[in-house]
């Protein structure tokens, strides 16, 4: 039943993170805060464009999604340390070809760890 | 070259924007850089800019280098994705470009273009990621590719947006990835450049990388309140409008203004110079970088300069 499981993970996920099914989750490096509901979707850090009252730059009645992420890394109770530290991570690209795909299934076949040849990530 | 610079750090070093082009030739472009390009190090090749299209980021480079002046390259997320951004970044070295800066990018809203569709299929880190890695040699889907040299891989933060705490640690995030340039965004809150500052020095990213804070010269206060109500990321404090606003010359205390922003920031541990981006045209540039003694007319290797000193300034 392939198709069957994207449509139970976006039913339990949409409701509480506003999921956008990006097939390759990291939610919990982001403190629980979904990248793809930035408007740029950004996955490593807020743009330049934040403004003073620590809303988004193209949304001003929305909170930055960065800004709630970086704060609820470092607060969210029950979160474990390794996932905090993560928030800092550089996050590779977003693999367009796993839109509406299982994160589920593919962070348990370890698809969701891909990355192009070519990605070196940091340096150091 | 740029590169040297920011390896060595033989002085401070000075950027400039380059004005955007609508219409017009490369001759036009030399006028009208002509009384910026003797006195900064490289321009800034602008990528569509505040999410307005203009003469492109890779034409305007080109023309840069024909005319003599050192290009940096800017490419933004919006408006392309990361096959078009290899494509242009490989086009350029095609013809000897290896300054390559990263920018996450305006959104479209900023622009006068809002209906368009905004691309950002990579964020500003990962396209620094990807640009040493094509200066490593690979695409990012691991094909070879040939530069013609070393590429100077720069990026931009926002020292003054918030999450405040966060910003020294995206910076680090960056160099990190690849970049050893830093452009700041136009500040106007001395504190928090310090504040900035401070931090990168303290992890480690303002001695691996050359943080450049930026100004803005502007004739008058109705610019700046434009810069504060309508520029993403910059906010201009009432105080400093008055300022300019009440001056008996206006024009006059705009320029005093980004002396001394540009002076507390040449003063500040970490600095390694100073990004100018100039809507004047009146040879500002060259006042500034005489008065503050920075930048190529000021270079210890070319000519004696006495002592070079900023917190003196303004
Ligand atoms: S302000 Fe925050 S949510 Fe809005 S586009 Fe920038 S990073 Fe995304």
């Amino acid at each position: 039943m392939p198709g069957l499981l994207p449509l139970v993970e976006h039913a339990v996920k949409k409701p509480v993170w506003d999921c956008r099914m990006c097939g390759q989750c990291v939610l919990h490096s982001t403190g629980m805060t979904c990248p793809m509901t930035c408007p740029k979707t950004l996955r490593n850090g807020p743009c330049g464009g934040v403004r003073e009252d620590g809303h988004c730059e193209v949304k001003p009645e929305m909170r930055c999604v960065w800004v709630k992420a970086h704060h609820r890394a470092a607060t969210l109770p029950l979160l474990p340390a390794s996932w905090r530290a993560e928030v800092g991570h550089l996050r590779p690209p977003v693999d367009n070809s796993l839109q509406g795909t299982s994160s589920w299934r593919n962070l348990v076949t370890g698809r969701d760890r891909v990355t192009p040849a070519g990605w070196q990530g940091v340096e150091h | 070259m740029l590169r040297d610079l920011v390896r060595d750090r033989p002085r401070m070093i000075v950027t400039a924007e380059c004005p955007s082009m609508d219409g017009g030739s490369v001759a036009d472009l030399g006028e009208r850089i002509a009384r910026i390009a003797p006195y900064v190090d490289a321009m800034n090749a602008t990528d569509n800019p505040a999410a307005h299209a203009h003469a492109s980021n890779l034409a305007t480079a080109i023309a840069l280098a024909q005319l003599g002046v050192e290009p940096l390259m800017q490419l933004v997320c919006r408006d392309k994705n990361r096959i078009a951004l290899q494509a242009d970044v490989a086009g350029a070295a095609l013809f000897g470009i290896t300054n390559f800066c990263a920018l996450t990018g305006d959104d479209v809203t900023a622009g006068d273009e809002p209906e368009a569709r905004r691309v950002f299929d990579l964020d500003g880190p990962q396209l620094v990621s990807v640009l040493a890695g094509m200066g490593r040699g690979t695409y990012l889907s691991g094909r070879t590719f040939h530069p013609p040299g070393e590429f100077l891989v720069a990026a931009v933060e926002n020292p003054a947006a918030p999450p405040l705490d966060y910003r020294a640690e995206r910076a680090r995030l960056k160099v990190d990835a690849g970049a050893s340039l830093l452009q700041l965004q136009i500040c106007y809150l001395p504190d928090r450049l310090a504040d900035f500052m401070a931090a990168t020095v303290r992890n480690g990213a303002a001695a691996r990388a050359a943080i450049l804070p930026s100004v803005c010269l502007t004739r008058n206060a109705r610019a700046l309140t434009f810069m504060d109500e309508k520029v993403p990321g910059i906010h201009v404090p009432a105080a400093t409008i008055a300022r300019v606003a009440g001056a008996a010359d206006p024009a006059e205390e705009a320029f005093v203004l980004v002396r001394e922003l540009a002076a507390h920031a040449l003063s500040l541990p970490g600095v390694a110079g100073l990004h100018i981006t100039d809507f004047r045209h009146d040879g500002s540039v060259e006042r500034l970088v005489r008065e503050l003694r920075i930048g190529p007319v000021h270079d210890p290797s070319i000519a004696a300069t006495g002592e070079m000193t900023y917190a003196h300034h303004g």
